[in-house]
C-alpha cells in the first residue's frame, strides 16, 4: 500500500516536472513581452516585470503594420478553409462510399502524394505561377486547396468508411438518387470530420511559412508569420515587441484550442492510428 | 393449396433479372458520380503533384533561372553536387537531426503518453497542457526559443546557472546549435503524443491482467504487451518523422534571421544548414533551379531508400495482431 502511494506521487512529481517545461516557454513569452528593454537585458533575469507595460503591445501592433498582415493572413485563411471543406468531403465520398474499378489502389497514389515533400514540386510550380502572374497574389496558397489536399481526404475517406451502408441502401430503396445520398444522407452524419477538417485547414494555413514565404514577396501582402519573421532583421532584436507579437500570434490557436480539444485531438487520433 | 412450381420459377427469374438490373444501374449511377466527384482530384493531382515531379525530373538535367528557358547540361547538376561540401553537411545535418531528434521526439513522446495514461488525477489538464505546444506558430514558437536559449538573458541558462550547471552558448555556436533546435523540437511533441496516447488506449486490459496472473510487473507488461501492441504505430511515427526531418527549414531560417545577429542562412558554420534550407538557398537566393531540383530528386530517393530499409526491418520488430 505504502509503495503503491509512493508510486502515485512519484508520478506525480514527473507529470508536473514534464508540464514545466512545456509550460515555461508560455510564461516566459507574457513576461517578456511586458518587460522594458531595460529589463529584459538585466542579469540574472528577473521574474516580475516592473514597471508593467502593456504598451508593448500597442507598441508591436503599430511598429510594424501588424493588422495589415493579420487582415492578408484572415483572407487567405478563408478560402482556405473553404476549399478544403468542399473539397475533401467530395472526393473522400468517392474514395470511400462509392464503388469503381480501381477504388482501392487509386487511393494508394493520395496516400503517397500525402508523403511527398514539398520541396520536390516547389520549383516547378512557382515557375508555373510566376509565367501565370499569381506570385504576390494569394492565388498559389489557396487554389491547390480546392482541389483536395491528401491529408483531408484521407482524413474524410476514413470518418465515411466508419457509416454503415445500411443508409445508403435505405434512402435508395426510398428511390434517393445517388447525389441526394451523399448530400442529405451522409454529409450531415460526417459534421465532425469536416469540422476537423476545417480546424486543421485553419491552423496550417494561418501558420504556414515556407508558401508566403516564397510566394509573396511584396511587403504589402506579407501574413503575419512573414511579417514577424521580418521584423528581426529590421528593427534591430527588440525582443519585448517580438515577444508581444508573437503572443498575438499564437493567441487565435490558443482559443481554439481550448474551445475544441476534443476536435483536435480525435483529428490527430484518426490520421495516426486507423491506417 | 396447390402451387405452380413453373410460377414460382418464373417469378424467381424475373426477380433476378430485375435485381441485376437495378445492380447494374447502381454501379452506372454510382460511377457516374465517382467521375465528377474525382474530376477536382484528378486535375490537382496531374497539375500539383505528377506535373512538378516529373518537370523536377527534367530541370535537374539544366541550368534553369527561371527567366531564360531551361538549357540541357546532362549529369552536370549530379557532379557539382557530389563534390559540393555543402551537400553533405546538409545531408549529415539532416541525418543528425533524423536520429538524434526524431529519435528523441517518438522516446519522450511515449514516455509523456505512458505518463497521461496513467489514471491519475488531472489528467486532461496534464494533456491539454502538454499538447498546446505543438499547434503553435512555429515563427513564433522558433522566436520564442532563440529568446529562451539567449545564452545570457534567457530563461533556459538562467535555469542552469541556478543548477551550478554548464550554461552553453546552444545557438550562437556551431556545436550547441543543433541539439538547441532538437530541443526546440521536443516542445513539440504534442500530436505524436496524442497518436501513442490513443495507442494505449485501444490495449485491452485484460492483457495486462494475463501478466499480472503470470508474476509480471510495470517492466513485463511494458515489455511484453504495451511495446508490442505500439510497434505498428511506432512504424507510422518514424516514417512520418523522417520525411519531417527532411523538411526542416522554418526553424533553421527564423534562427539564422534573429538567433546570432546578422548570421547566414544555415546558421553558424552551416551548422543548421539542413536539406531543406540547403535547396531553398539555391534556388531563391541563387536562381539555380536547374541544380535545386537535382537536389529535391536526390532527396526524394534518399527518402524513398531510407523508407524501404526500414519498412524491410519492419517484419523483425513491427507486431500485428492476428498473424
Amino acid at each position: 500500500m505504502v509503495t503503491l502511494k509512493r508510486k502515485k506521487i512519484s508520478s506525480y512529481v514527473i507529470l508536473i516536472i514534464v508540464g514545466l517545461f512545456f509550460i515555461f516557454p508560455f510564461i516566459w513569452l507574457v513576461d517578456t513581452s511586458l518587460k522594458s528593454d531595460m529589463q529584459i537585458f538585466k542579469y540574472p533575469p528577473q521574474w516580475i516585470p516592473k514597471p508593467i507595460l502593456f504598451s508593448n503591445y500597442t507598441k508591436a501592433l503599430t511598429t510594424i503594420p501588424f493588422m495589415h498582415y493579420v487582415w492578408n493572413t484572415v483572407k487567405i485563411v478563408v478560402f482556405a478553409v473553404l476549399g478544403n471543406v468542399i473539397s475533401a468531403p467530395v472526393i473522400g465520398y468517392a474514395f470511400s462510399k462509392l464503388h469503381w474499378k480501381g477504388r482501392d489502389k487509386v487511393f494508394i497514389l493520395v496516400l503517397a502524394t500525402m508523403m511527398l515533400p514539398f520541396q520536390i514540386t516547389m520549383i516547378p510550380l512557382y515557375s508555373v505561377y510566376v509565367k501565370m502572374g499569381w506570385i504576390n497574389t494569394m492565388l498559389p496558397l489557396v487554389v491547390p486547396d480546392f482541389f483536395g489536399k491528401a491529408f483531408f481526404i484521407f482524413l474524410m475517406r476514413q470518418f465515411f468508411m466508419t457509416i454503415p451502408e445500411d443508409l445508403s441502401e435505405a434512402a435508395r430503396i426510398d428511390g434517393a438518387s445517388e447525389l441526394r445520398i451523399f448530400l442529405q444522407v451522409i454529409l450531415p452524419l460526417a459534421k465532425p470530420a469536416v469540422t476537423t477538417v476545417g480546424l486543421f485547414a485553419f491552423i496550417w494555413s494561418w501558420t504556414d511559412f515556407m508558401g508566403p514565404l516564397i510566394y509573396l514577396t511584396d511587403s504589402a501582402n506579407w501574413t503575419i508569420s512573414i511579417g514577424l519573421s521580418q521584423f528581426t532583421s529590421s528593427h534591430g532584436l527588440d525582443w519585448s515587441l517580438l515577444m508581444a507579437g508573437s503572443a498575438m500570434f499564437m493567441l487565435p490557436m490558443a482559443i481554439l484550442f481550448f474551445l475544441m480539444q476534443k476536435v483536435f485531438v480525435e483529428g490527430i487520433t484518426m490520421s495516426g492510428l486507423k491506417q | 393449396m396447390k402451387i405452380d412450381i413453373n410460377t414460382v420459377e418464373k417469378s424467381n427469374e424475373k426477380h433476378n433479372l430485375h435485381r441485376k438490373e437495378k445492380k447494374y444501374n447502381l454501379q452506372r449511377n454510382q460511377k457516374k458520380l465517382a467521375l465528377f466527384f474525382l474530376a477536382p482530384w484528378i486535375i490537382g493531382f496531374l497539375a500539383f503533384s505528377l506535373y512538378p515531379i516529373l518537370a523536377t525530373g527534367f530541370y535537374s538535367f539544366t541550368e534553369y533561372n527561371l527567366f531564360d528557358p531551361p538549357k540541357w547540361i546532362g549529369l552536370a547538376n549530379f557532379n557539382v553536387m557530389f563534390h559540393s561540401s555543402e551537400f553533405y553537411t546538409s545531408l549529415y545535418n539532416t541525418f543528425y537531426y533524423v536520429i538524434f531528434g526524431v529519435g528523441l521526439q517518438l522516446f519522450a513522446a511515449l514516455i509523456t503518453a505512458l505518463l497521461l495514461n496513467m489514471k491519475v488525477k488531472g489528467r486532461a489538464f496534464y494533456r491539454a497542457v502538454y499538447f498546446l505546444p505543438s499547434l503553435m506558430p512555429p515563427v513564433a514558437g522558433a522566436l520564442l526559443w532563440v529568446w529562451l536559449l539567449n545564452p545570457k538573458y534567457g530563461l533556459v541558462n538562467a535555469i542552469l546557472g541556478f543548477f551550478n550547471l554548464n550554461q552553453p552558448l546552444w545557438l550562437s555556436s556551431a556545436e550547441w546549435a543543433k541539439p538547441a533546435i532538437i530541443l526546440m523540437s521536443l516542445w513539440g511533441i504534442g500530436s505524436t503524443m496524442i497518436i501513442y496516447l490513443a495507442g494505449l488506449g485501444d490495449i485491452p486490459s485484460s492483457y495486462y491482467e494475463a501478466v499480472e496472473i503470470d508474476g509480471g510487473g510495470m517492466w513485463s507488461k511494458f515489455r511484453h504487451v504495451t511495446w508490442p501492441l505500439l510497434t505498428p504505430i511506432t512504424l507510422f511515427q518514424v516514417i512520418s518523422g523522417i520525411i519531417a526531418g527532411f523538411n526542416v527549414f522554418t526553424q533553421s531560417f527564423i534562427i539564422s534571421a534573429a538567433g546570432s545577429g546578422n548570421s547566414p542562412i544555415g546558421g553558424i558554420k552551416n551548422s543548421l544548414l539542413f536539406y531543406a534550407v540547403n535547396i531553398y538557398q539555391e534556388a531563391f537566393s541563387y536562381l539555380k533551379f536547374g541544380y535545386a531540383s537535382a537536389l529535391a530528386w536526390v532527396m526524394l530517393i534518399i527518402i524513398l531508400l531510407v523508407t524501404l530499409i526500414i519498412l524491410k526491418s519492419s517484419k523483425k520488430w513491427v507486431y500485428y495482431e492476428g498473424e
